[in-house]
């Protein structure tokens, strides 16, 4: 039986993988490159799912949902979130400056999806402030957790703190990709990260646009979506973002954001656990629906009317094109 | 083909070995490609360093009327040279992934080599007497001073060495973004298909500025790619019809006179996965590494990391056969992607009959199944059984438990010495095996 550890070493090895393969001789291959990503999403899944599970057991024991709010595993004051985020170490071979996954620890919560930022490193934060709000699944919070006004909580404060860019007016949620396609030989910047519905809906420092037509909160005992638009209509409909356009049938346009966030949150027993890898977990998406598709049913287990969500899997976009960039 | 007395078991023994003795392997040297011509006479190799090696079978020996003849040097040329394209700043290797051989039209030979972007014709052509007796030029070359002139000579043929060149007569480039995987000649023998990651292209023999695009599998987006082209090639028989196989263990069979570009298959063979064999690796284990027809072209084999599948072209939903080739090996997964044997590309191969298959495995294994038997044999492309004539002893691995003597333990097997590529003449039981940098020739054992 694959044991969490497994999937973690497993996601560990593919990302050295991929990074090793950028230096090969003959260019990437673009097969092998392939096959490498679904053991990455395979062991995520696997991954996201054991800890959800862990999650799930530890509500049960706090029907409240008390620690969550109170975190009490989390030490992270917003102050300290960004220090915090910076000092997540992440294995060598995703520091490397056109890194595939930022990870960002919001409130002890390991966050689970998280954008690929394949950014030029004039761009890139310190790991990835940019992937901060609306990854945060308040699961029996009343109110939305990630709401930026919500309570007091850690978690809100951090959205706050997460949504200081610095460099003013960069979209909280965007990570810029550049691809080159090799057919066209065009190369294009993209602004990618989450879609704003995603992660702004919950967090009031940016997208108040989106606010107001991003879906409702959450509330206790009603299934958690991540995202507009149907919960069945899956990541087809979804994952036809486009830079620049909307890519969700009748959700509202946002800015451009291609990639299908799922966002998780899991309480940290040990922050510091399964480090990297949890937090880096979120590279891949869900480029790949059959996979999607096949892998949502473990996932789904509600549990004493608490919110549980499926595991959408954020859009793969920006590492595969990462890969054909090189 | 174990032995066991059966009249029609096939007794292998060594015949030759060619290639460095060394067990330090220089790269360039690793065999990446065999193939027989359509006559058996000819075999060609092509390795890492971009070169090409052909074998010729001698003429039958009436004093050695037990074995048939064996394969000598015939040509060697250097068919790619690594290049570096710089507008993408990508180094281009110079390996050669596939040889494909045209039939034989006249005298010379003609083959198509290809390495990830692009395509050569070669002409082999013998050259066994020379003009001599020139008018205006000494024997060496030079030209005569005019004055001495005081004759007229009509140069004459006289014989010669044999000489045997290689010329490059085509080129196809810049038709392959990504990397070529496959070539396949038409049964027309004017066409041919080359086939990379994402798409296939036409292309005519005696053309060569621009080739028909006739399937493309890239997607809009990127984002959205899901599976990839692994192999590709032309039915025996039907001019308009071939197949490919995808990362998914998918095979599409298109007709080209369905539409000009054949996106859309006019079969699609899949066999469902078995949910009790679900693993982190079962996309990479089922991505198909080799399609071939049979020569009936009733059939098609595929080979995937455990096993080799036979198909029926009536039948799309699952194979008729299938062989397992090394499941042993399906508990050792991750060590296997950990240390990157999971990305082998096992070939495979149907002999003349169509009766039997072959495939290669680790340890200088290579495997064969008798389709009507249903008896297989696990053999060893060895050194230690280099004298000529010595039949080869059955192999077997042991999956667990206690070993018997002879067998082998899984975990004692060499994961470096793997046998990729193999081929078996079109008409005789000699098969051609390649290790990592050496060909082994077998024979049956002639009664």
């Amino acid at each position: 039986m694959e044991s969490s550890l497994d999937a973690q070493s497993l996601i560990s090895i593919s990302l050295r993988k991929i990074h090793s393969s950028r230096t090969q001789r003959g260019g990437i291959k673009l097969h092998k490159n392939l096959l490498v990503s679904y053991v990455l999403r395979n062991a995520r899944q696997l991954y996201l799912s054991e800890r959800y599970a862990e999650l799930c057991r530890r509500q049960q024991h706090y029907p409240d949902g008390a620690p969550l709010l109170a975190m009490p595993a989390c030490p992270l004051p917003a102050a300290a979130a960004p220090p915090e985020l910076a000092g997540i170490p992440l294995p060598a071979d995703t520091q490397d400056r056109e890194a595939r996954s930022c990870a960002v620890v919001r409130g002890g919560a390991e966050l689970l999806e998280v954008p690929v930022c394949a950014a030029p490193p004039e761009l890139q934060r310190a790991p990835c402030r940019d992937s901060s709000p609306g990854f945060y699944r308040a699961a029996g919070s009343a109110g939305p957790g990630g709401g930026g006004g919500g309570g007091g909580a850690p978690p809100g404060l951090l959205y706050a703190a997460s949504c200081d860019f610095g460099s003013g007016g960069a979209p909280h949620c965007s990570s810029r990709t550049t691809v080159l396609d090799l057919d066209t030989h065009v190369v294009t910047t993209v602004e990618n990260g989450y879609l704003h519905q995603d992660c702004c809906s919950q967090c009031p420092c940016c997208c108040q646009p989106a606010l107001g037509l991003a879906s409702p909160p959450p509330t206790p005992g009603t299934k958690r979506k991540y995202y507009p638009g149907q919960e069945e209509e899956e990541e087809e409909g979804v994952e036809e973002g486009e830079p620049g356009g909307g890519g969700v049938a009748g959700g509202p346009p946002f800015a451009p954001c291609t990639k299908r966030a799922r966002f998780e949150e899991y309480s940290a027993e040990h922050p510091q656990d399964s480090n990297n890898i949890s937090n880096l977990i979120s590279i891949f998406g869900s480029g790949f629906t059959g996979l999607v598709s096949r892998q949502q049913a473990d996932s789904e287990q509600p549990l004493n009317g608490q919110l549980c969500g499926k595991q959408a899997l954020a859009s793969l976009g920006a590492w595969t094109r990462a890969i054909v960039a090189f | 083909l174990l032995g066991a007395g059966g009249g029609n078991d096939i007794q292998w023994c060594f015949s030759q070995v060619k290639g460095a003795v060394d067990d330090d392997v220089a790269e360039a040297d690793i065999i990446s490609t065999v193939e027989f011509n359509h006559s058996g006479e000819l075999l060609a190799t092509g390795d890492k360093g971009g070169r090409v090696v052909i074998f010729q079978q001698e003429q039958e020996n009436k004093t050695q009327s037990h074995s048939r003849g064996e394969y000598n040097v015939y040509s060697t040329f250097q068919s790619h040279e690594p290049e570096f394209d710089y507008l993408k700043s990508l180094e281009i290797e110079e390996k050669i992934n596939k040889i494909r051989w045209l039939p034989q039209k006249n005298a010379a030979q003609f083959l198509l080599s290809t390495n990830d972007k692009t395509i050569k014709l070669w002409k082999i052509s013998e050259r066994d007497k020379r003009p001599e007796g020139y008018n205006l030029k000494e024997e060496d070359g030079r030209y005569r001073d005019p004055t001495t002139v005081t004759t007229l000579r009509v140069p004459v043929f006289r014989p010669m060495d044999l000489m045997v060149e290689a010329s490059p007569r085509r080129i196809f480039a810049n038709a392959h973004t990504y990397h070529i995987n496959s070539i396949s000649i038409n049964s027309d023998y004017e066409t041919y298909l080359s086939a990379d990651d994402l798409r296939i292209n036409l292309w005519h023999l005696e053309i060569t500025d621009r080739s028909f695009n006739i399937v493309d599998i890239k997607p809009a987006n990127m984002e959205e790619l899901t599976e990839v082209i692994t192999a590709a090639e032309f039915h025996p028989n039907s001019c308009n019809t071939f197949v490919y196989s995808s990362s998914k263990g998918t095979i599409r069979l298109c007709d080209m006179r369905a539409s000009a570009l054949c996106d859309r298959h006019s079969k699609l063979f899949e066999e469902p996965e078995d949910p009790s064999n679900r693993s982190f690796f079962s996309e990479i284990i089922s991505s198909i590494s080799d399609v071939k027809f049979s020569h009936s072209g009733r059939y098609m084999m595929t080979r995937d990391y455990l096993s080799v599948k036979i198909w029926d072209l009536n039948m799309e939903n699952r194979p008729v056969e299938t062989y397992q080739v090394h499941e042993y090996l399906r508990s050792k997964l991750c060590s296997l992607y950990e240390n990157d044997c999971i990305f082998d590309k096992f070939e495979c191969c149907w002999n003349g009959s169509d009766s039997i298959v072959m495939t290669g495995s680790y340890n200088n294994f290579f495997r064969m199944f008798d389709r009507n038997s249903k008896r297989d044999v696990t053999l060893e492309a060895s050194r230690e059984n280099n004298k000529p004539r010595t039949v080869l002893k059955p192999r077997k691995v042991c999956a667990s438990g206690k070993r018997k003597k002879d067998e082998i333990s899984v975990d004692s097997l060499d994961f470096n010495k793997k046998i990729l590529h193999t081929a078996w003449h079109p008409k005789e039981n000699i098969i051609a095996v390649a290790t990592t940098n050496n060909l082994y020739i077998f024979q049956d054992k002639m009664n």
